[in-house]
């Protein structure tokens, strides 16, 4: 079984960081499974986590009232899930449920903020990081709003 | 020019607005087609279109056709035994497949047909073939039938829709995010891996971006273009783009040349 600090060093999402860096975010993190079907978090709950899906799914939802929950994305091995716990208000905008059993390690989002707000560079690298993810999930997002498949 | 008389002999409806027709000739038959090429087919009394070649073997030919106009509406309706004329094969098709290297088939929508004899071709080594398939809905997936017969043969098959409907608990969101689930064999020890596209035309680009960044050399990647081609034989011009007749010189192009092409604004 891999300890925290090897999976946080075979994460894409932290390819390349300093391991001195990788070693104090593992100190901000553990290990983790979720069985098939279970919530992660709720849609409007407090955001102070965020995870590093190393196998396994989950799906982003948004509840419609009178059809259930709409599946926004599916986030797959190598995936950062989470972002909401970087800024205020620091809640969740859309819910999280793992599709398949999933082994991700999970992060505790004030201790990295801490880690961050004393070690700027740190800081400037991760939100560099999280920045491409969210940019990355923009674009496919507008993509799929040009509902290509749509055309003849 | 004149086209050839061919009987229905077995129509599926895949999705809603989709049919896929076998095709069987009343006398003469097409000469031998090669995948990717595509056929202009005439329902009688109200037009012709061109239509990819989504399978067939001997004289049979398989075409996959979305209702969206008149003419396509009239061939998808075609019931068993109706007769529809083609003229073709036309263009140039998809390259053979590479003696060595990953395959990666990369395929939004409608865009199956054309690469469908490419995966099936690719079954005769499937363990290197990756078919990476997307569309709007799950309702709107193609040859849904035939996944696990590819997966059965060693092909890795992913599948993503844009919008999950129904009882669907596979993957959601555009086709290329599947690119991260299927590690390439890009080290530069071995042979390096091709790509094969085929879809809406900003899906390909984009589709030919993601697999360039996985590290698929750009001249190893083909997409098929689709234009308003008539005469297929180049002689009209409905279908040129830029310097290139597609019925011509395409369908199938190398991504580099389509890139080019695709981001002309006066084209």
């Amino acid at each position: 079984m891999n300890t925290t600090r090897e999976l946080i060093e075979a994460h894409p999402f932290l390819a390349g960081l300093d391991p001195s860096a990788r070693q104090q975010l593992a100190a901000a993190g553990h290990r983790i499974n979720f069985l098939a079907g279970a919530p992660i978090f709720a849609e409007g709950g407090r955001a102070d986590r965020f995870w590093l899906i190393q196998d396994g799914r989950v799906r982003l939802d948004l509840h419609l009232p009178g059809t259930g929950p709409a599946i926004i994305e599916t986030l797959t091995s190598g995936d950062v899930l989470g972002w909401s716990w970087l800024f205020p208000p620091y809640r969740w905008q859309f819910g999280a449920t793992a599709v398949d059993p999933t082994l991700a390690v999970e992060m505790d989002g004030a201790a990295v903020r801490r880690l961050c707000d004393r070690n700027p560079a740190l800081g400037y690298e991760l939100m560099q990081r999280f920045m491409r993810v969210v940019v990355n999930r923009l674009q496919a997002t507008r993509v799929r709003l040009l509902d290509l498949y749509g055309q003849p | 020019m004149i086209p050839l008389p061919y009987r229905v002999v077995h129509r599926h409806e895949e999705t809603a607005d989709t049919v896929t027709l076998r095709l069987e000739p009343v006398g003469e038959a097409l000469p031998r087609w090669s995948p990717g090429q595509f056929t202009m087919v005439y329902a009688f009394g109200v037009g012709e279109i061109p239509v990819s070649i989504s399978g067939g073997s001997g004289p049979i030919i398989q075409h996959t056709v979305r209702a969206v106009g008149a003419v396509s509406r009239a061939i998808c309706s075609a019931p068993v035994g109706a007769v529809l004329g083609l003229r073709g094969p036309f263009g140039q098709g998809w390259p053979d497949l590479p003696p060595e290297g990953d395959v990666v088939v990369l395929a939004g929508g409608i865009g199956l047909a054309p690469l469908r004899p490419v995966i099936l071709a690719g079954l005769a080594d499937a363990r290197r073939l990756v078919v990476l398939i997307g569309a709007r809905t799950p309702a709107d997936l193609l040859f849904t039938g035939e996944y696990d017969q590819w997966r059965a043969a060693g092909a890795r098959v992913l599948v993503t829709v844009d919008r999950a409907t129904g009882a669907w608990t596979g993957h959601v969101g555009v086709v290329t995010t599947l690119l991260s689930q299927v590690p390439l064999a890009v080290d530069g020890t071995g042979p390096p891996p091709s790509g094969y596209v085929c879809g809406p035309e900003i899906m390909m680009r984009l589709g030919a971006e993601a697999l360039v960044a996985a590290g698929v050399p750009p001249q190893r990647i083909w997409v098929s273009l689709e234009r308003n081609m008539r005469c297929g034989i180049a002689l009209c011009g409905h279908c040129q783009l830029g310097p290139i007749l597609v019925c011509r010189d395409g369908p199938v192009v190398d991504a580099g040349s389509a890139s080019r092409l695709l981001q002309h604004r006066e084209l």
